[in-house]
């Protein structure tokens, strides 16, 4: 708690008259939403986690995969060493995830939300400036984290001669698909706050729907687990992620991350329908 | 009654009794004004504001009053475009809230001192809000110096006392320079100085003619603030009037009295508008007497005061007043669209 009482020499009266035309635009709530983002430390922290998560558990996992090699020919042929390099991808999609539950309910636990949207009354140049400063500030972190996770675990993995070139087909786009997969995690964690505008609420939905419906699909019986199991948000958006995917057990990489992003459109949409409509 | 006019053009007159108040701007724009029409909110099956029509006008402050509860938060978080009315209108400078392409020029506002992310500085806090509508760095700094957060500016706000957090979002709401200011209950939580300030700045703002809309559920508070009172309980319009007029209005506060003799001095004060209760440790409750005729009866007694106070007349007292005898009320005040003590209950 602090107490410093403002300096009365500078308690006179109302501050000057200021006359510049205030129109609100897109561009400007963006600038806005850029300032609270890059002065709100747990952004910050929340991305630099992200950032350690790809690198550190990609590297550790490849690591722990040289001294456990696959035997036998079937454990070999679908041994994907770029997925072991980016596994770490796995675990920064809570970090970006929760990242985006808390950029909209951070705004409405702390009723600065209020404030916002009095300043910008058609209120969805709010959500729109978040959404793409979380993408953005997502590929930031997570873009190179990907590479430096791939570089580092394949030069780990080449010692068993496990590893795989990056000039290999496919391989360049599943490293990035990684960043992108984590864009769109980001943004259903967004859409996920902005619907349910608690910050408790918004992390269950979030871990209920990258993890909890991925595991209610595999107790899915027969054929059924694979076939309903593919379009789950997190199996399709982490399609672009491998290398070969199964067409057993997933879409086409493009097709699977297009899927992805069809949720976090929904969840955003309706997100945005709750904060146009009715009380802020 | 004469207003400045918003912009410094040519000095407006208000229209006769009655009139719309649709004056322009130099600018072309309304001028500014809220206008409040059968304003109703619900939340569920709680009705939060009922049938509420007032016109807040420029050039004076008007103070908003209610108790805890009575629906003030709710009114000024429509006339903001936060909430959207279940029925009824409320438009700001002529327009509807979130019809407005430059906010922070038309209105500002401050619901709520703690309305900030803990760990962001003062200074960001603002920054943010600025940038919304293009408004410059220097004109951050004008706020801040101008409500006296320099010094801390840089700090972060989650570690702000209340009346600091006061400050920044009395900051925030004057920002944009805007024709129209809505406080909810700035006073709370600032010291003597603080208060002081805050009286000096809403007279320095209607005196540049912006109209100036502050709550508070302290009679004696809005009393030295403001000069118009629009008064609500329950959510219905009690009063609207000015504040000599509803002072006047309200029964006088009770003293309370203690003295070295407290049956003769009883004896003594008792008369026809005049009524004299026990009070409790021993003290008495004169009503019908200013304290100092109450002094004056006990000096030629010979009897030595030990304690007279003059009781502040809470809201709570006028309010409960007011709908006790609203009939009487209606005929004093000038536009009293109030319920009747009926619906009240």
């Amino acid at each position: 708690m602090t107490s410093t009482t403002p300096n009365p020499a500078h308690v006179a009266a109302a501050p000057p008259a200021y006359q510049l035309p205030q129109r609100v635009t897109q561009a400007r709530v963006l600038r806005s939403e850029w300032t609270k983002l890059r002065t709100q430390p747990s952004v910050i922290w929340s991305l630099l986690a992200t950032t350690i998560l790809i690198a550190g558990f990609g590297i550790v996992y490849s690591l722990v995969r040289e001294t456990r090699p696959p035997h036998g020919a079937a454990a070999i042929a679908s041994f994907d060493p770029a997925a072991v390099s980016l596994s770490g991808v796995q675990l920064a999609q809570i970090a970006v995830g929760v990242l985006g539950v808390l950029l909209v309910t951070s705004e409405y636990a702390t009723g600065l939300i209020r404030v916002t949207l009095a300043a910008v009354p058609r209120r969805l140049p709010v959500l729109w400036g978040k959404a793409a400063l979380v993408t953005a500030a997502t590929l930031a972190a997570s873009l190179p984290a990907v590479f430096v996770a791939f570089v580092a675990g394949q030069s780990i993995l080449a010692r068993a001669h496990l590893s795989v070139p990056l000039s290999d087909p496919g391989v360049v786009r599943a490293v990035a698909g990684g960043a992108l997969y984590l864009a769109v995690a980001a943004l259903i964690g967004l859409g996920l706050g902005g619907l349910l505008r608690s910050t408790a609420g918004g992390i269950a939905a979030l871990f209920g729907l990258l993890f909890g419906v991925q595991l209610a699909a595999g107790f899915l019986p027969g054929s059924w687990a694979n076939d309903v199991g593919k379009y789950v948000p997190s199996t399709a958006g982490q399609a672009v992620t491998l290398v070969h995917p199964d067409p057993a057990s997933s879409l086409p990489p493009w097709t699977g991350f297009g899927v992805f992003c069809l949720y976090a459109a929904v969840l955003l949409g309706l997100a945005a329908l709750r904060m146009r409509r009715g009380d802020a | 009654m004469r207003l400045s006019c918003y912009l410094g053009g040519e000095i407006p007159t208000r229209g006769r009794l009655g009139a719309p108040l649709t004056l322009r701007r130099a600018s072309g724009s309304v001028m500014a004004v809220i206008e409040i029409r059968a304003l109703t909110k619900r939340y569920g099956r709680t009705t939060a504001v009922s049938d509420l029509t007032f016109t807040v006008r420029p050039g004076v402050v008007t103070g908003f009053l209610g108790p805890n509860g009575a629906g003030k938060s709710t009114t000024m978080r429509m006339i903001l475009g936060l909430d959207e009315p279940t029925s009824g209108s409320v438009t700001v400078n002529g327009r509807p809230p979130r019809a407005h392409t430059a906010p922070l020029r038309e209105v500002g506002g401050m619901l709520d001192p703690r309305a900030v992310h803990p760990s962001r500085s003062a200074y960001h806090h603002l920054l943010a809000l600025a940038r919304t509508s293009g408004i410059r760095r220097s004109r951050v700094d004008e706020v801040i110096d101008a409500v006296g957060l320099r010094s801390v500016a840089g700090r972060r706000a989650g570690g702000f006392s209340l009346g600091m957090g006061q400050r920044l979002g009395i900051a925030a709401a004057l920002l944009g320079d805007p024709a129209t200011v809505v406080l909810d209950e700035p006073v709370n939580g600032l010291d003597v100085e603080g208060i002081r300030w805050i009286r000096a700045l809403l007279q320095d703002l209607a005196t540049r003619g912006k109209t100036v809309f502050v709550s508070s559920h302290l009679m004696s508070e809005i009393a030295q603030t403001a000069t118009h009172l629009i008064v609500i309980g329950r959510g219905k319009l009690i009063a609207d009037t000015s504040v000599a007029d509803f002072i006047a209005t309200a029964a006088p506060p009770p003293v309370r009295v203690r003295s070295s003799d407290q049956d003769t001095l009883a004896g003594l004060l008792r008369s026809p508008g005049v009524t004299v209760a026990p009070a409790g440790d021993g003290a008495l409750a004169v009503s019908g007497l200013p304290a100092a005729q109450i002094g004056a009866v006990a000096a030629a007694a010979g009897i030595t005061v030990l304690e007279l106070a003059t009781e502040q007349a809470s809201l709570e007292d006028v309010f409960v007043d007011l709908t006790q005898d609203a009939v009487e009320f209606r005929a004093a005040a000038r536009q009293a669209a109030g319920p009747t003590p009926e619906e009240e209950k």
